[in-house]
């Protein structure tokens, strides 16, 4: 089965602020991204049970043409550097999305 | 504005402290930088570092890295700026760096105009604006609090190019700013001398993070930009790297929620008609941002508060059943631990473990906590009052968990492996985020107090 890693050049997480979490996907091809666009791949529900979160908890997400980028932005569930946070940066919160499954008619 | 000549802002790495190859920075000077300009700072860290007043980067690296800075920026006369001062920002890393700058300017016999300008808030003067209604949230978080206030250790605010064009207009050639919005030193010159904002604003922000924008990225090499009335291109200037319109457009979006409004002092860059176009093989032309000035002036504040003191223990196991009954274990500790410490028992002490190869990397956020890997590492952490409390904490549940008996256990000489002797590590002071809000109508030019000497002056 393919995957988002398979068609994304970069999948990444990073602090937005100290109280959220913003992920980038790039897309390597600009029909991959306007694909994923047009079919909402990337989706407040697919993040949430992504993630184990609650919809509300995912703030937006924003399609970035210039990039042919997707971003998702959740809130953390601790402040950075609060006790009890486990990546102050959000550098390493991406790994989920990378095994993310294509619809088998994905081109 | 057809008078206006190309402008050019050299970057010679992300975050002050972090090097440049000296052949870059060389290649850089050769295209004849109008400004250097560097951002020296950022709450990535966490809020240590602005709550203890520490720089997060090394005061050698950081010398190094000015003493070439300056020495070019001198010699050209050219202004020099450095923004965020020792990473945070505040009146000790402010110091702190000045105190790096009259060394090499002793050492290189520099002279010229040395401005430091402070970006620390008083706390009489927020709380007067808390009871205004004058703070508000930056969604998703919280609403700013008095007693937040009233027991940080540092609250700055981020300064736009205002103080830095004032410093600039009082003959500044070399300047020092506490906490700054990171694009402002790269921004405030060419804004002062008439180019349009939202151009100078968005090529700072690419400016800042120097090579990252780059193809291989990195954050210890030099990247300049050129700026003209209708647009700017960004390049690297180490050969092995590009700009292409994909590195460049990503870096928009860097730690962003929303890439097409980007929110500053004094207004916002917007970016919905920015176009990026490849110039030859390295370099890339970005043209369309516009600033939106705002109706009243917003600044953002960050402070932090100290909350306890840290203890950490650094295990790991790799019997597999007591990997598959950690939970059951780790509660049993917590539980033992609880009993003994009435310090526990009403939420003044907190005891934590971390339990990588499972899910210390991703906590709550974790949809494979069920496959712990075949060993795991776990860290026990106690957050307290007091270090002594910590420690006792600490110490106190790593002996119980190395011991501890469980159901069929079998190896009944010690549940854990330690890497070190001492196996607990003091971690000191914990702070956490008090305030990172908005300010609203305060006026720029009283809340950044410019200091103006000289290089030359005995320090």
């Amino acid at each position: 089965m393919r995957q988002l890693s398979d068609i994304a050049s970069v999948i990444r997480s990073k602090n937005a602020g100290p109280y959220a979490l913003t992920f980038d996907i790039l897309f390597k091809t600009q029909a991959d991204f306007e694909r994923a666009v047009g079919r909402a791949l990337i989706n407040p529900d697919l993040i949430a049970r992504l993630y184990g979160l609650s919809p509300q908890d995912v703030l937006s997400i924003i399609a970035f043409p210039p990039a042919h980028a997707i971003k998702a932005t959740i809130r953390r569930p601790l402040p950075s550097g609060a006790v009890g946070d486990t990546d102050i940066y959000g550098a390493q919160q991406h790994a989920p999305l990378l095994s993310l499954p294509l619809d088998p008619d994905w081109p | 504005m057809a008078d206006l000549p190309p402008f050019r802002v050299l970057s010679p790495t992300a975050i002050l402290g972090y090097g440049f190859p000296s052949a870059s920075f060389e290649a850089g000077l050769a295209m004849k930088p109008d400004v250097i300009a560097v951002d020296a700072g950022s709450t990535d860290p966490g809020p240590f570092y602005l709550g203890a007043g520490l720089s997060f980067t090394d005061r050698s690296a950081v010398k190094r890295d000015l003493r070439h800075i300056l020495t070019a920026g001198r010699a050209r006369d050219i202004p020099v700026l450095i923004g965020s001062a020792g990473g945070a920002g505040a009146r000790p890393h402010l110091d702190w760096c000045t105190q790096i700058i009259r060394e090499i300017a002793a050492e290189e016999k520099l002279t010229g105009a040395l401005a430091v300008i402070g970006a620390d808030m008083d706390k009489a003067l927020l709380s007067q604006a808390l009871a205004a209604g004058q703070i508000t949230a930056l969604p998703p978080g919280p609403e700013a609090q008095a007693d937040l206030i009233d027991s940080s250790s540092h609250i700055v605010a981020q300064m736009g190019e205002a103080p830095l064009i004032a410093a600039l207009d009082a003959g500044a050639r070399v300047i020092v700013a506490g906490r700054c919005y990171d694009p402002s030193v790269f921004a405030a010159e060419p804004i002062r001398r008439g180019y349009p904002p939202g151009l100078a604003l968005h090529m700072g922000k690419i400016l800042e993070c120097a090579a990252i924008a780059a193809q291989p990225g990195s954050g210890s090499d030099c990247m300049i930009g050129t700026l003209d009335a209708e647009g700017f291109t960004v390049e690297p200037t180490a050969p092995e790297r590009a700009c292409t319109v994909a590195s460049v457009a990503a870096h928009t979006l860097y730690e962003k929620s929303d890439p097409f409004h980007l929110p500053g002092p004094g207004g916002a860059l917007d970016l919905t008609a920015t176009q990026f176009e490849q110039r030859g093989a390295r370099k890339v032309r970005v043209t369309g941002t516009t600033f939106i000035p705002a109706q009243e002036h917003i600044v953002k504040l960050e402070g932090a508060r100290r909350t306890g003191f840290r203890t950490v223990s650094i295990a790991g196991a790799r019997s597999p059943d007591f990997i598959a009954g950690l939970d059951d274990i780790l509660q049993g500790v917590r539980d033992r631990v609880a009993d003994n410490f009435a310090d526990m028992q009403d939420g003044a002490a907190q005891l934590l473990f971390k339990v990588y190869g499972r899910d210390a990397v991703m906590g709550a956020l974790e949809p494979l906590r069920h496959q712990p890997a075949h060993e795991v590492g776990i860290v026990i952490e106690a957050v307290a009052p007091s270090q002594d409390q910590a420690d006792t904490i600490c110490g106190f549940a790593r002996a119980t968990l190395l011991h501890f008996g469980y159901p069929g256990r079998v190896s009944t000489a010690g549940n854990l492996a330690f890497p070190y002797s001492p196996s607990d590590f003091k971690a000191g002071a914990v702070y956490e985020f008090s305030l990172y809000h908005l300010l609203h109508g305060a006026d720029p030019a009283t809340l950044f107090p410019l200091e103006m000497s000289r290089l030359e002056a005995p320090a």
